[in-house]
């Protein structure tokens, strides 16, 4: 199996630029999601994806990674109204072409002897790894782009049974850029 | 020292320097009342939480501290949503204590259980559950911080039973760094840049106009606007919220903008060539129609909450700060703007033109409420406060009170709250004893939370309530009237029922009624003698009566309608 090039790097040229990176740090209490999921749905503000882990600082603090769509409202207004949640502690904005975004897919798929090679190959070129395998199925792992992602995601459509999961993106600023806060 | 978190929760409040907590028991609070009975906080018992919500903001209103209120879990906290709810759009600093069921209930369907933090999450400025009796003065002395600083707002504290009965080592945070609030930073210094864009732009204004919302009355700054208006000149118009921020009397002020507001506040703002924004937030019922509303005119939105900045209109220059420091900062770069004369000559001409009116009162026929509303101005002492529901009696009492000091207008502006009238001018009253307190009430108002006369009455709090008694939901019936072709649906309330003065006389105040205009005159001034418990008079209004100058909901300001009497003048 060779290792295929990339084929992005970070810029997502599928997704339309209106999708801005909210990379917002949290105190780590309960409740705090809730307060972000409802601020968004009652300011009707969209979020496309969403993915939340503990930061840096340990257990004091999480990192929420929200890609939020910029046309339901003004970046400014979803900044300010989400500044002003007292467990919010700092929110940087990734401009889409600055970002380096990566998201983790996994899929489970039925395979057959007929079938196998092509789905080796779809793997291989992605650049995704197979992490479990039995008689009649193979779980694979792909760390990529949200396009990448996106890709094997239409690759696998071919297969009958699928079972697909992604986490949603997280990002950081390309190196030389900065994120505003 | 060992204390329960039940006296840890009452010596908080005493740190806070709580004078005075609205509330009523309830299982899941129990703990907490009894060592209440040894503290000097004053508790006011109130016959519904709602009461002790409103009695909160009134007190706050009133006295530009916090109010407190206290109840318990369930039905008890959810009776309080509306208040907080009324806090919240209106910023007003509210800490509210709420009674939870016990740790280990929680989530399980217990008896009086429900997820108040979770309710409340989007109508609080920010809410705490409680998890352990030795984090409760910490949650206590970060919700006086939050409820009183940057923008104002209500903040509430659920406290499980188990938590109020267990021991605690007794501690306060004695810095806001205790507080552990790492994501609120009220503090913003001052722009410099933006504050030399916002004076470039007041020195080439031929118009202005200074639009003044309950952001200056929440950051004290009537003094630096008295100062600034005189020194720069420029007309004043305080909106629903602002109201005693700038002396009613004064030559400069043209009143409250906005649906019901005068035609000449609402007109200049419309021909003004620069519009500055002191704490407003440029709410529908002062815009009309977002896009003509004052659209030659450039902003200067001066805000102590970024997110108002372009939420509703550009602003050519936001200005993060309390009014109080953004008017010290122009005044200090000797902001002004050029000759005025024209637009004085200007505003004195639509003054004079379209003031306030209304039709003559006839000797025997039933009252104008705007007359009753003057009739009680001129026998009231200065100083008197005034708290009002929510409707037709609220946009007269706005109107034809002059209002000449900062909190002397108790009023539901944002949530607009039907009900908010007594109790909140017997929170008034409480904070403000020396101070002579009427509620302008309608009758459907008086109906929602009358009850609470009894608290007043118990506790000694004399208020005075006029209620203007139409016979119906008036404001709504106004537009049944104007916009749904006379098709009255559900406002009729009757004038007889209930009694209001067999009413008032059961909840142990004194009743008065008046039917015409002598009556009117006696009526006041024998509640005017009634120093010891609270009055209550029945005011017969003409229900034909309607709320003019208006705009209608959704029209431009341009299309404002005058009152009658002066239709058919040219504009």
């Amino acid at each position: 199996m060779s290792a295929t090039p990339e084929p992005f790097l970070g810029v997502i040229d599928h997704t339309p630029v209106r999708h801005h990176i909210l990379s917002v740090l949290v105190e780590n209490k309960a409740g705090v999601l809730a307060r972000i999921a409802g601020l968004f749905a009652r300011r009707g503000f969209n979020i496309y994806s969403l993915a939340v882990a503990p930061a840096e600082s340990g257990a004091r603090f999480s990192r929420v990674t929200i890609v939020v769509d910029a046309e339901s409202a003004p970046l400014e207004q979803i900044v300010g109204q989400l500044d002003k949640l007292v467990n919010v502690v700092a929110i940087s904005d990734i401009s889409p072409k600055d970002a380096l975004e990566r998201e983790l897919l996994l899929a489970t798929i039925k395979t057959d002897v007929d079938n196998r090679t092509s789905l080796l190959d779809i793997i291989a070129n992605a650049g995704a790894a197979i992490v479990d395998v039995d008689a009649k199925s193979v779980t694979v792992m792909l760390a990529g782009t949200p396009g990448g992602c996106d890709e094997l995601e239409r690759a696998l459509e071919s297969f009958a049974e699928v079972e697909l999961h992604r986490t949603g993106r997280v990002a950081l600023p390309r190196l030389g850029k900065t994120a505003s806060a | 020292m060992q204390l329960t978190g039940a006296q840890a929760l009452i010596k908080s409040l005493e740190q806070q320097g709580v004078e005075v907590v609205f509330g009523l028991p309830g299982g899941a609070i129990l703990p907490v009342y009894d060592p209440l009975i040894d503290s000097s906080i004053r508790h006011i018992l109130v016959r519904h939480e709602q009461g002790a919500g409103h009695m909160a903001e009134g007190y706050a209103l009133a006295t530009g501290r916090p109010g407190v209120a206290m109840v318990t879990s369930g039905p008890g906290a959810t009776n309080i949503v509306t208040p907080i709810a009324n806090a919240h759009m209106d910023s007003t600093p509210l800490v509210v204590i709420t009674g939870q069921v016990a740790s280990g209930s929680i989530g399980t369907d217990a008896f009086q259980e429900c997820d108040i933090t979770g309710i409340t999450m989007g109508i609080t400025k920010h809410n705490f559950l409680v998890k352990s009796a030795q984090e409760i003065p910490r949650a206590v002395a970060a919700a006086f911080h939050l409820a009183t600083t940057g923008r104002p707002g209500p903040v509430l504290i659920d406290v499980p039973k188990d938590v109020t009965q267990s021991m605690m080592d007794w501690w306060y945070p004695s810095t806001i760094e205790e507080y552990d609030l790492p994501g609120y930073r009220p503090d913003v210094p001052l722009d410099e840049d933006a504050i030399a864009r916002a004076v470039a732009l007041i020195d080439a204004a031929e118009r202005p106009v200074l639009y003044v919302g309950g952001g200056t009355l929440k950051s004290r700054a009537s003094a630096e606007l008295l100062a600034f208006a005189e020194r720069t000149k420029m007309p004043v118009v305080t909106t629903l919220m602002a109201r005693g921020a700038f002396p009613d009397s004064h030559e400069q002020h043209l009143g409250m903008p906005g649906m019901h507001g005068m035609y000449t506040a609402v007109t200049a703002i419309q021909r003004s060539d620069l519009l500055i924004s002191l704490g407003a937030r440029f709410d529908d019922r002062v815009t009309g129609k977002i896009p003509a509303f004052a659209a030659g005119a450039k902003v200067i939105h001066v805000d102590i909450d970024k997110a108002e900045f372009n939420k509703v209109r550009h602003a050519d220059v936001a200005v993060q700060s309390n009014v109080a420091a953004a008017l010290l900062a122009f005044d200090a770069a000797s902001a002004t703007p050029r000759n005025l004369d024209a637009w004085w000559r200007q505003i004195r001409d639509w003054q004079e033109r379209y003031p306030l009116v209304y039709e003559e009162p006839s000797i025997d026929g039933l009252l104008r409420p705007q007359h009753v509303i003057q009739a009680i101005a001129a026998k009231a002492e200065p100083g008197t406060i005034i708290a009002s529901g929510v409707g037709q009696h609220q946009m007269w009492a706005s109107q034809f009170w002059k209002f000449e000091e900062p909190g002397t207008w108790i009023n539901s502006g944002g949530a607009g709250t039907m009900g908010f009238g007594v109790p909140s001018a017997i929170g008034a009253k409480v904070g403000r004893p020396e101070r002579t307190v009427w509620c302008i009430d309608g009758d459907g108002c008086f109906q929602m939370t009358a009850q609470e006369l009894v608290t007043a009455r118990a506790e000694g709090i004399p208020i005075k309530v006029a209620i203007l008694n139409n016979a119906y939901l008036g404001m709504v019936r106004q537009w049944q009237e104007m916009f749904y072709e006379e098709r009255y649906s559900e406002v009729y309330l009757s004038a007889d029922l209930p009694d209001y003065v067999k009413w008032a006389e059961a909840m142990g105040c004194v009743g008065l009624r008046a039917t015409n205009l002598k009556e009117m005159h006696d009526v006041i001034e024998e509640a005017n003698k009634i120093n010891d418990v609270p009055v209550v008079i029945d005011f017969r209004t003409d229900s034909s009566e309607k709320v003019f100058p208006m705009v209608a909901a959704g029209a431009s300001n341009d299309d404002i309608m005058v009152h009658p009497l002066q239709r058919g003048a040219s504009k």
